[in-house]
């Protein structure tokens, strides 16, 4: 992933270190959350290919097969396919040539979905979704300022919203909370890199949520210490970031048990 | 102030909240009395009994004062009970002037006056119309019918005030009124009703009426055009215009359909009041009524026809369907007419049908209108039932779009449901293709479907049904009534109406939401909609955003729709019309019906076992597939017709106008009279044998109604006070008593702030005819409101109006408005 996009230039990617936090990442998830973690073969040609979540949306018994907004990460899509279908899902692959969309421009709540129209996603990806979810309803929203919808918000529990407290973020927020029917909670951290968190309800362990490291953001790791009811699991993320990478960004949740 | 519930649609119409800045609500008084009244003792043959006692209450701060007068008279003795009820004022003289247009003698004084203010006019006006129904009961006096004849028809084209006061004395004049004035023969069933019960006094009244009517209508054809133009103008004027400016100005056409709609109204209550008669005196018939076969298609896809008189007004072709199905719980559902197979309406219940369907067939759909967010609060399991029904179609049909998942699920519900617990043995694998789930169904679903079905082992059928709408409701376009539009730089996109705003879709994406405290004013011009929404925080002005609609139809369907959907979720209890004042522009179409709060409250008190009833087979859903789904079938069959319904537009758009003032008109009696009581004059007429309930139950409604309004009225918080005396001789009367109700009518009298609601009921008691006379009156204002006197003033007038009568009665509800919160 040295060579993966990155929205700004900056300092190179240690990537020793990158592949410790990845490590820990998938740690806490196999080891200390005891999920069934399914890593998809790095391949070399695709430098973003660690960003997996941009690449599939997965609802329920549903996965939507994205066609990435860069061109060079189109074929991601193609190993994820492959492990989705041995999943058993059902699958829809985004064929339209019109259409974009990255996973990391979906907000799923639980009751709808969010998507963001940002230089990754496009209206005609969005209106795919919807009609892949058609359960949900599909709501739009303006992305200007950052990468995706998620750079700056995330779930953090079952009716909350963690939001970054940049003017786009909370600007994005209250076009959110117009175009619902449902009053979602939010929280609010300084840090919009910080805001993207994930959130697992995990039947034998509650509520957990996985947050940047105190190192790293820690006024924001504060607002997320007030949180009683979650299991907090602080992961440090420094060297992805520099190539836009969040938390959500590396892994895509499946609620079903895999037969492999 | 300024609440968002202020706005009302088409019409620019002054908000109420801006008109009336801080609310503070007095629900006053109704007094109930009863008095010897001679004329009636006459009239009865009887003697007359003692008089009731009457007792007032009143006690209110400031704000609305809301007085109910219930008069009563009695056969013997004359029994008046007065209700007066809430109108918003500033002062007790309003409360004094209304009531005098009742007086009968001032009345004919004041007729100068009236003319002099067209809006007052107007009121009075249809009051007289409505004191000579009332007249109809008694048949002593006689007076030259020709000469009634003429007034009125003078009446009906400059307002006669003098009409309206003297109901006792008119009375007898009509009665009189004999038939041959008439050229016109009477065959309409109104007409034959009045026979039945008062003879020909009565025939004499209706022939009169039913040449105004004629009067009118052929008014209204010749000035067709001119209507529509100007309801076209005003239109126009609505969304640039000020709030307070937008009140102003109203149109005399509008004004003449009013009148018109009015009488249109009064006749159906008639009509009903004959069936009802013509049940308790079957031998008696001698009439043709002109009759029209109407066929409705159900939610179980069979069809259910039956004859209507000519002229009957939507509500009784609704109540005759609802009766047929055993619901109770009807105000969720709606009756609907196709023009073409994309242009459904609904059926107005206040108008009458052929105004509304014009020269198409009378072939209707009995549909959901209003989806229930949480159905799991109905009720009885058969109204869910229905709902379910008609679910499933709008899944099949493809208006309800659902996932793979959804789609099995919901499907092995409706087995659960319509089979029972699967059985192996009956249920072949192929049991499954006769149902349809989905729009387009595949043998992998079906598959889905049968393996789900089997998990459902044990749930019952309301058990199934409640699974299916709990899985139902929570899809995204569950009750999105969908309008196709184009925004302001001409993109297509969709206006979906439901229960909690306006949702703005492009293709499937929803780009924005209207919820309805957003919203401040809704209204239409020529095919364009807008909605004028209030100001996001920063900002300080409120923005005006406009639609295009295909055509100018569309452009008020989607009002209309967005009209009653508001009232009916978002509002405690329909808006009332907006104030019958000269030159005022904008249709006054308002929801006239129960509220979702009002029907919840109604469906608390139904009190029966379960109904049985059977769920039809499966085999529905098929067979609706085979043919099309029901809506499409008979939009099939209209389609032949559309071309001259299309031609009739034009003068549909105006009677459309006119059905929407009579709306208003109506709706605020109803709301005068306390919501509830009509429903539940409509439960009873469900079956039972019609009753009309007196006014102890006049009164807990009005109580309850206020009560709803301060626990869950979302606008403003309240606070309210209801204080009843009545007579103790009245409550067993009011209990268990019921009669057969001869007639019942309302009246409306409004002067600038204040509202007085005059409604009278005839009733028939074991060979005694009682008439009760209930007037409320509402004053609402912002400053201080002096209840006593305001309330001791109308008792004392609706004894001088009513000599023979007696207060039996009275209930003053206070309203005072706690804090201005807008919610959300």
């Amino acid at each position: 992933c040295r060579q993966a996009l990155r929205s700004v230039p900056g300092p190179e990617v240690d990537f020793a270190r990158a592949e410790r936090e990845h490590q820990l990442y998938v740690g806490v998830l196999r080891g200390k959350l005891g999920l069934q973690v399914l890593e998809l073969p790095a391949d070399e040609s695709l430098p973003d290919c660690v960003f997996v979540e941009d690449v599939a949306v997965v609802c329920e018994e549903t996965a939507l097969l994205t066609r990435p907004g860069a061109p060079s990460r189109r074929k991601e899509v193609e190993a994820m396919k492959r492990v989705l279908e041995s999943l058993n899902l059902n699958i829809i692959e985004m064929v339209d040539e019109n259409a974009t969309l990255d996973g990391g421009d979906v907000l799923f709540t639980g009751r709808e979905f969010f998507v963001g129209l940002s230089r990754r996603t496009n209206q005609r990806g969005a209106e795919i979704l919807a009609d892949t979810f058609k359960d949900y309803a599909v709501s739009t929203v303006p992305v200007h300022d950052s990468l995706h919808l998620k750079s700056f918000c995330s779930m953090a529990g079952p009716n909350l919203i963690a939001i970054g407290s940049s003017e786009a973020a909370q600007k994005a927020l209250k076009t959110m909370q117009q175009m619902s029917d449902h009053r979602y909670d939010k929280l609010t951290v300084p840090d919009d890199a910080a805001a993207n968190c994930i959130y697992l309800n995990i039947p034998s362990k509650g509520h957990v949520l996985l947050h940047r490291a105190p190192e790293e953001y820690p006024e924001s790791a504060k607002v997320f210490e007030k949180l009683k009811d979650h299991m907090l699991i602080p992961i440090a993320n420094t060297e992805l970031e520099k190539v836009d990478g969040s938390l959500t960004c590396c892994s895509v949740f499946i609620n079903k048990a895999s037969e492999l | 102030m300024g609440s968002e519930e202020g706005w009302r649609g088409g019409g620019g119409r002054a908000t109420i909240a801006l008109r009336w800045g801080p609310l503070c609500r007095v629900s006053m008084a109704v007094f109930t009395g009863s008095l010897r009244s001679p004329r009636d003792a006459e009239a009865a043959g009887g003697a007359g009994p003692a008089d009731r006692a009457s007792k007032i209450l009143c006690c209110y701060p400031v704000g609305i004062v809301d007085f109910i007068l219930q008069i009563f008279k009695i056969p013997t003795g004359v029994k008046v009970s007065a209700v007066i009820m809430t109108t918003e004022i500033g002062s007790e003289t309003e409360v004094k002037k209304d009531s005098e247009q009742l007086g009968p003698d001032k009345a004919k004084d004041k007729s100068e006056e009236a003319s002099e203010t067209p809006g007052d006019q107007k009121s009075r006006e249809t009051s007289s119309g409505e004191a000579q129904d009332s007249s109809v009961p008694a048949p002593t006096n006689q007076s030259s019918p020709s000469s009634q004849k003429k007034e009125k028809s003078s009446s009906e084209s400059k307002g006669i005030s003098r009409f309206l006061p003297p109901w006792l004395k008119k009375q007898k004049s009509y009665t009189l009124a004999e038939p041959k004035d008439e050229p016109k023969k009477r065959a309409t069933g109104e007409e034959q009703v009045a026979e039945v019960s008062e003879s020909q006094a009565v025939e004499g009244v209706a022939q009169p009426r039913k040449s105004l009517e004629e009067a009118t209508e052929n008014r209204q054809n010749a000035k067709a055009d001119d209507k529509e133009k100007h309801s076209v103008s005003s239109a126009e004027i609505q969304p640039s215009k000020e709030d307070g400016k937008e009140t102003e100005v109203e149109e005399v056409a509008e004004k003449k359909e009013e009148k018109q709609e009015e009488k249109e109204k009064r006749e159906t209550k008639e009509v009903q009041t004959a069936e009802i008669k013509i049940d308790n005196i079957p031998q008696k018939s001698p009439k043709k009524i002109k009759t029209v076969q109407c066929k409705v298609m159900l939610l179980d896809g069979t069809e259910y026809s039956c004859d209507l008189e000519k002229r009957a007004r939507g509500q009784v072709l609704f109540d005759k369907v609802c009766e047929h199905l055993n619901l109770l719980e009807k105000d969720y559902f709606g009756l609907l007419f196709y023009e073409n197979s994309e242009q459904k309406n609904w059926l107005d219940s206040s108008k009458e049908i052929k105004r509304q369907i014009r020269s198409l067939p009378w072939i209707f759909t009995f549909n959901v209108k209003f989806y229930p967010p949480d159905p799991s609060q109905l009720t009885e399991d058969i109204t869910r039932y229905f709902l379910c029904l008609q679910l499933r179609q709008d899944i099949v049909s493809g208006r309800l779009p659902c996932s793979f998942v959804t789609h099995a699920l919901l499907g092995s519900y409706t087995l659960q449901a319509e089979l029972g617990d699967h059985d192996p043995e009956e249920h072949s694998s192929d049991y499954i293709s006769e149902f349809q789930f989905a729009p387009n169904q595949t043998q992998e679903m079906e598959e889905k479907v049968a393996e789900l079905h089997k998990t459902h082992r044990g749930l019952t059928p309301a058990q199934a049904d409640s699974q299916f709408l709990e899985n139902a409701k929570r899809l995204s376009m569950y009750g999105v009534d969908l309008h196709h539009a184009k925004d302001s730089e001409g993109v297509d996109i969709m206006l979906g109406v439901c229960a909690n705003g306006l949702l703005i879709y492009k293709d499937r994406l929803r780009i924005n939401r209207f919820a309805w405290p957003k919203i401040l004013k809704i209204s239409y011009k020529r095919s364009n909609f807008y909605i004028k929404v209030r100001p996001a925080e920063l900002e300080q002005f409120e923005s005006t955003i406009g639609f295009k609609l295909p055509n100018h139809r569309a452009a008020k369907r989607l009002w209309k729709v967005c009209v009653e959907h508001h009232t009916f979720f978002r509002l405690l209890s329909p808006e009332q019309p907006p104030k019958a004042k000269f030159l005022t522009l904008g249709s006054k179409f308002r929801y006239s019906g129960r509220t979702q709060a009002q029907t919840r409250q109604a469906s608390n008190l139904i009190d029966r076992p379960a109904p049985y009833f059977e769920r039809t087979s499966s085999k529905r859903v098929s067979r609706s597939l085979d043919g099309a789904p029901m809506g499409i079938s008979d939009q099939s069959l209209v389609r032949d017709f559309s071309a001259t319904g299309g031609q009739a537009a034009g003068d549909k758009i105006i009677d459309l106008e006119a059905a929407g003032q009579a709306k208003l008109k109506e709706g605020g009696r109803e709301e005068d009279e306390s919501p509830l009581k009509t429903p539940q004059l409509e439960l009873t007429q469900d079956g039972k044998p019609p009753v009309v309930k007196t006014e102890m139950v006049t009164i807990s409604d009005a109580t309850q109604r206020t009560e709803i309004s301060t626990k869950e009225i979302p606008i403003v918080q309240t606070e309210t006070k209801t204080i009843t005396y009545e007579s103790s001789q009245l409550d067993g009367n009011a209990v268990g008593d019921t009669g057969v109700l001869v007639s019942a009518q309302t009246i409306t009298s409004e002067s600038i702030s204040t509202t007085t609601t005059t409604h009278i009921t005839k009733m028939v008691k074991g060979g005694v005819s009682e008439t009760r006379i209930e007037k409320r009156i509402v004053i609402t204002g912002d400053a201080d409101i002096d209840h006593d006197e305001a309330l001791a003033q109308a008792i004392k007038e609706a004894k001088e109006q009513h000599p023979d009568m007696s207060v039996t009665r009275v209930v003053v509800h206070k309203e005072t408005e706690l804090a201005e919160e807008d919610e959300d």
